[in-house]
């Protein structure tokens, strides 16, 4: 039952005029650029463009501004935004194999053609606070080394000329593609939709749950083949030409985990695959993406689907924030009459239970 | 598109993609900058938009497989027609609305044969350079992190 209660007008917009006030914080001190956000917490924004499932660098800056670095709160936003505007259509699938590489590396071979490219990483930091960075000091630009333009060969292919690793995935014989912001969640899911979620999912839980598996909750032995960063070309059919026509680029994280398979009676022993693919700089994301996009993939390969991040129903369901944030959060909105029902309640059993009890010890407490 | 089934330079279409590609890829301060040199202002009509709204982005489970759904991206398209009737289109990520419209306009007036020549020279080839620039920089300060792997002799032997 709901029953409408008012008199909180004042005090609502009281309470969001000093969100206001203490987002500004200190006057003195200058307010923030979507620029200075965009470019100084660029992995920041690249998270809210992933999870808010947005690519729009500004927007995305701007929710993190609004939200007051809560980024789950910024993602809400942009999800709320994504509502209002009309959908145009989809774009030809990204080839990231002709992707202009900013970072590359493997695992698994050490010579692979193109090399191992380390690009902005904060791999082999140490990880120390580094005082400097409270000033504003000068900055040296990047180091530039004579390079070679072209395509950069994925690991995935390099194997595959063995037949020692799965292929990329044929598509579903229909040639339907899922798309469970069309559709409400069914369950089982194909792998694409699967993957769709994923690449929207809380980077924290997926990477609690890629971390399970290792832990031995669904052991899929991986290693990375590659995780690549770079920019790469979007396109899209324009119906009035007949044909399809760049309109920009995105930075993109893919990451190709080989993970272990012993074969079937069917299937000849060979590696299998995990993938991810984000958007932004986002490596933690797209690994813990690979690593639950293979664990999801048990029953495929025929394995027992005895861990959480097996479980299909289990890790789709829970890996959305905004669905997560909006219903724990939501218990904090008033449930007056919800709880004075729930308290008759206990009020009339306890008054039984005391009745009860009384029969046979008067006035004495009741038990825990 | 694959390298395959591209379109030779001749083709239209090829140039037309192009043409629309730098458009799109450009930054819209130096879109204008040129624009403003060639004091081109030819008279339009909006046919569509400009409008904003949103593509979804898709990829391929292992890099090269059955294609999937990523996420959206937000998108600007315009579509304008000259006074002499030849449209232009443009189709561009982001939500500048500004730039849409006149990269329509330059679309349309591309292969007009008065104007086509200073498009290309003065607008085109230059804002391809600048792009080209660009990728140039980034491959070679990514260069520069590649890793070069050298063997230690250790022991007696």
């Amino acid at each position: 039952m709901y029953v409408a209660v008012k008199g909180g007008e004042a005090a609502i917009d009281n309470a969001h005029r000093l969100l206001a006030d203490r987002r500004r914080g200190d006057r003195c001190v200058p307010a923030l650029t979507l620029e200075q956000i965009a470019g100084q917490l660029a992995l920041a924004v690249d998270r809210v463009m992933a999870e808010g499932s947005l690519y729009d660098r500004e927007l995305a800056a701007l929710a993190v501004k609004q939200a007051r670095g809560d980024l789950i709160e910024a993602i809400f936003l942009v999800r709320a935004y994504r509502t209002t505007l009309p959908r145009f259509g989809y774009s030809e699938p990204v080839d990231t194999g002709a992707m202009v590489i900013e970072r590359r590396i493997s695992a698994t071979y050490k010579d692979l053609p193109g090399g191992q490219v380390l690009g902005p990483t904060f791999d082999y930091t140490h990880r120390l606070l580094d005082p400097e960075l409270a000033g504003d000091g000068p900055v040296a630009s990047g180091q530039r080394r004579e390079a070679e333009a072209g395509r950069v060969r994925r690991v995935s292919e390099i194997l595959a000329g063995e037949g020692l690793i799965e292929e990329d995935g044929a598509p579903p014989e229909d040639g339907a593609i899922g798309d469970i912001t069309r559709t409400p969640l069914e369950f089982p899911m194909d792998r694409q939709s699967r993957l769709q979620s994923l690449a929207r999912g809380d980077e924290g839980y997926l990477l609690g749950l890629a971390y399970s598996t290792q832990r031995g909750y669904g052991r899929n032995h991986p290693f990375v083949g590659e995780i690549r960063i770079g920019r790469v070309d979007v396109e899209i059919e324009v119906p009035e030409l007949g044909f399809c026509v760049p309109i920009g680029r995105v930075q993109l994280t893919e990451c190709q985990m080989v993970n272990q398979f012993k074969g079937s009676a069917k299937a000849p022993p060979q590696f299998t695959r995990g993938y991810g693919l984000v958007f932004g700089q986002s490596e933690r994301k797209a690994m813990s993406m690979a690593l639950v996009d293979r664990a999801l993939r048990a029953a495929e390969f025929g394995e027992d689907v005895v861990a959480p991040a097996q479980d299909e129903e289990f890790v789709i369901s829970h890996c959305d924030n905004v669905q997560s944030t909006g219903f724990v959060e939501h218990l904090k909105l008033p449930h007056y009459v919800d709880f004075q029902a729930e308290l008759d309640l206990v009020r009339r059993m306890r008054a039984d239970f005391d009745k009860r009890a009384g029969g046979s010890q008067d006035h004495k407490e009741a038990p825990e | 598109m694959t390298a395959t089934d591209e379109p030779s330079p001749s083709d239209p279409r090829a140039s037309r993609r192009r043409r629309m590609g730098i458009l799109a890829r450009c930054e819209a301060g130096d879109l204008k900058r040129l624009w403003e040199g060639l004091a081109l202002d030819p008279a339009h009509e909006a046919l569509r938009g400009p409008e904003t709204g949103l593509v979804t982005l898709r990829g391929r489970t292992g890099g090269g497989g059955a294609p999937f759904n990523v996420g959206e991206v937000s998108v600007t398209r315009a579509t304008v027609r000259l006074e002499d009737g030849c449209v232009g289109h443009a189709v561009m990520l982001g939500r500048d609305r500004v730039k849409a419209r006149l990269a329509a306009v330059i679309d349309a007036l591309a292969d007009h044969p008065d104007h086509a020549g200073r498009i290309e020279a003065e607008l085109l080839a230059p804002l391809e350079a600048g792009l080209a620039q660009a990728d140039e920089q980034l491959r070679e300060e990514t260069a520069a992190t590649r890793v070069e792997f050298f063997t230690m002799v250790r022991g007696e032997d």
